[in-house]
């Protein structure tokens, strides 16, 4: 009887110009049974931590193609962390250099998808990391 | 649990956020948040904005926030997108056209899916506006895709209703059918930038006009209940006095908007001058006791009657062994079994 429905954001930080591979994972997400909240492109990290925080989402996706992730992303989890979010988790998608990886993971990125990824993998990625949740975000 | 509500009364926004998806996701927490929320509502002004899909209303819900915020008025927005009937998932995407609105902490944005039923849905709205109302937002702008009946119904339960066409849509009579102009307190036509504008803004005004002359022929006879709704359908007699007129916009450059938001204000101010706000307050309650009660007999009647039991009086009625009345009254005896 009661709903459980996961919610995600899919928002596109930084400058770069096109978002057909997100309205390709925003797709495939609705289409395994999830809400997905698409914020659209240029998306400041204040913007995309404000949006997730009135949505009170289970997990976020960002997809950055600019090669901004260095700068972006320890700037989300900053702000998430002022705002007690971190029990929240980021899943970042785009091309991120094997170099770069370790440093992601540490910032706190969940998992990363690189170009060509499954969608069966990213939809099986996020119901496994927000699995804890459903337990216990009722309170 | 309850230090929760007590945080959206302060106007916390994580509580606010946390408040609105445990009343989407538990009935019960629902009804709970409800009672105890409620005294602290009745304040805030709750506008639908309503119309086809693609008019523009995120586009213009944006502009008409920014203006609310020039004159200092702290503004709820609920943005209501369809869950796609096959999967249940949803794509929210209204947030895509209020990205100027990021920032402003008079500004509280959440999207919802319709998830399925009808009167879950204005249900699960009328809920999260009563926290929005109670966290103190001045104005609550509930934007809903006017293709049906649950958009109707969500537009019954706003105190003003802006209906949004625009040119080119081929939706005139579309609207009309589905009831949407009749619910209108303030029609806009945006894209009032493209061609055609012109000829939408005639065609309204001509149903508009022709709609009034039905009213006046139809006045002195008060038509009881509209009977899709089960509301009471007073609002023929609401629009007395109150000229319900067509705008012209163009959302991305915040043409007209201005006109709109005075015209939305009006619109309270003539509700709360006459008695016509208590009015719909009436309405508002009226299909809110009728919905839960509705849920209520529905759920009763799923725990005390098995499915067979329900299908065995069924087809006791189809072979004329009994008549649906006899029916009914023995599934009313198994609903309150203990009456
Ligand atoms: N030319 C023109 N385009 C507009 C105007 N207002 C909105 N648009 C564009 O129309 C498209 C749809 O705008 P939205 O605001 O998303 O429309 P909507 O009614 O909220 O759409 P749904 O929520 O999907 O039903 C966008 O590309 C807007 O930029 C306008 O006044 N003139
Ligand atoms: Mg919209």
């Amino acid at each position: 009887m009661e709903e459980r429905k996961i919610r995600v954001l899919l928002a596109k930080p930084g400058l770069d110009g096109h978002d057909r591979g997100a309205k390709v994972i925003a797709r495939g997400l609705r289409d395994a049974g999830m809400e997905v909240i698409y914020t659209g492109l240029r998306q400041t990290p204040e913007m995309v931590v404000e949006a997730a925080l009135q949505e009170d989402v289970d997990a976020i996706g960002l997809s950055i193609l600019s090669g901004a992730h260095k700068a972006l992303v320890p700037r989300i989890m900053e702000l998430m962390r002022d705002q007690a979010m971190t029990d929240i988790p980021v899943f970042l998608g785009g091309i991120v250099p094997n170099d770069d990886v370790a440093e992601m993971k540490e910032a706190g990125v969940t998992a990363i998808f690189g170009p060509g990824t499954s969608m069966d993998k990213i939809v099986e990625a996020i119901r496994a990391a927000t699995s804890h949740r459903e337990a216990s975000s009722s309170g | 649990m309850d230090d929760l509500l007590e945080r959206v009364r302060q106007g916390d926004r994580r509580a606010v956020a946390r408040a609105i998806t445990q009343i989407e996701r538990s009935k019960d927490r629902a009804r709970e948040i409800v009672i105890k929320l409620y005294p602290e509502t009745g304040m805030a002004h709750i506008v639908g904005i309503t119309g086809a899909p693609g008019t523009g209303k995120s586009t213009l819900v944006n502009e008409i926030a920014r203006e609310l915020r020039r004159r200092d008025l702290l503004v709820g927005i609920i943005a209501v997108d369809p869950s796609s009937p096959f999967t249940g998932g949803a794509l929210l995407g209204d947030r895509i056209r209020m990205q100027d609105l990021a920032g402003d902490s008079g500004i509280f944005i959440r999207s919802m899916a319709s998830r399925g039923s009808l009167g879950g849905l204005a249900g699960a709205t009328s809920s999260a506006a009563k926290v929005l109302d109670a966290a103190g937002f001045d104005v609550i702008l509930i934007e809903t895709v006017g293709a049906g009946q649950a958009e109707v119904t969500i537009a019954n339960t706003a105190h003003t209703t802006v209906v949004v066409d625009a040119p080119g849509m081929g939706d005139e009579i579309q609207s009309i059918k589905a009831g949407i102009l009749e619910i209108a307190d303030i029609l806009v036509v945006n894209k009032a930038d493209r061609q055609g504008a012109a000829n939408t803004v005639k065609a309204l005004r001509m149903m508009l006009h022709m709609g009034q002359q039905k009213r006046q022929s139809r006045s002195g006879v008060r038509p009881a209940t509209n009977l899709a709704t089960g509301t009471a359908n007073n609002r023929s007699d609401d629009q007395a006095d109150w000229a319900v007129r067509v705008f012209e916009t163009v959302a991305p450059d915040a043409r007209g908007v201005a006109e709109v938001v005075n015209a939305i204000l009006a619109h309270r101010q003539y509700l709360k001058q006459s008695d016509q706000w208590l009015e719909r307050e009436k309405d508002r309650s009226r299909e809110e006791i009728q919905q839960i009660l509705q849920a209520h007999l529905d759920l009763q009647l799923e725990r005390n009657v098995s499915n067979t039991e329900r299908e065995h009086l069924v087809t006791a009625v189809a072979d004329r062994e009994i008549d649906p009345y006899t029916a009914a009254a023995r599934l009313f005896t198994q609903i309150f079994p203990d009456r």
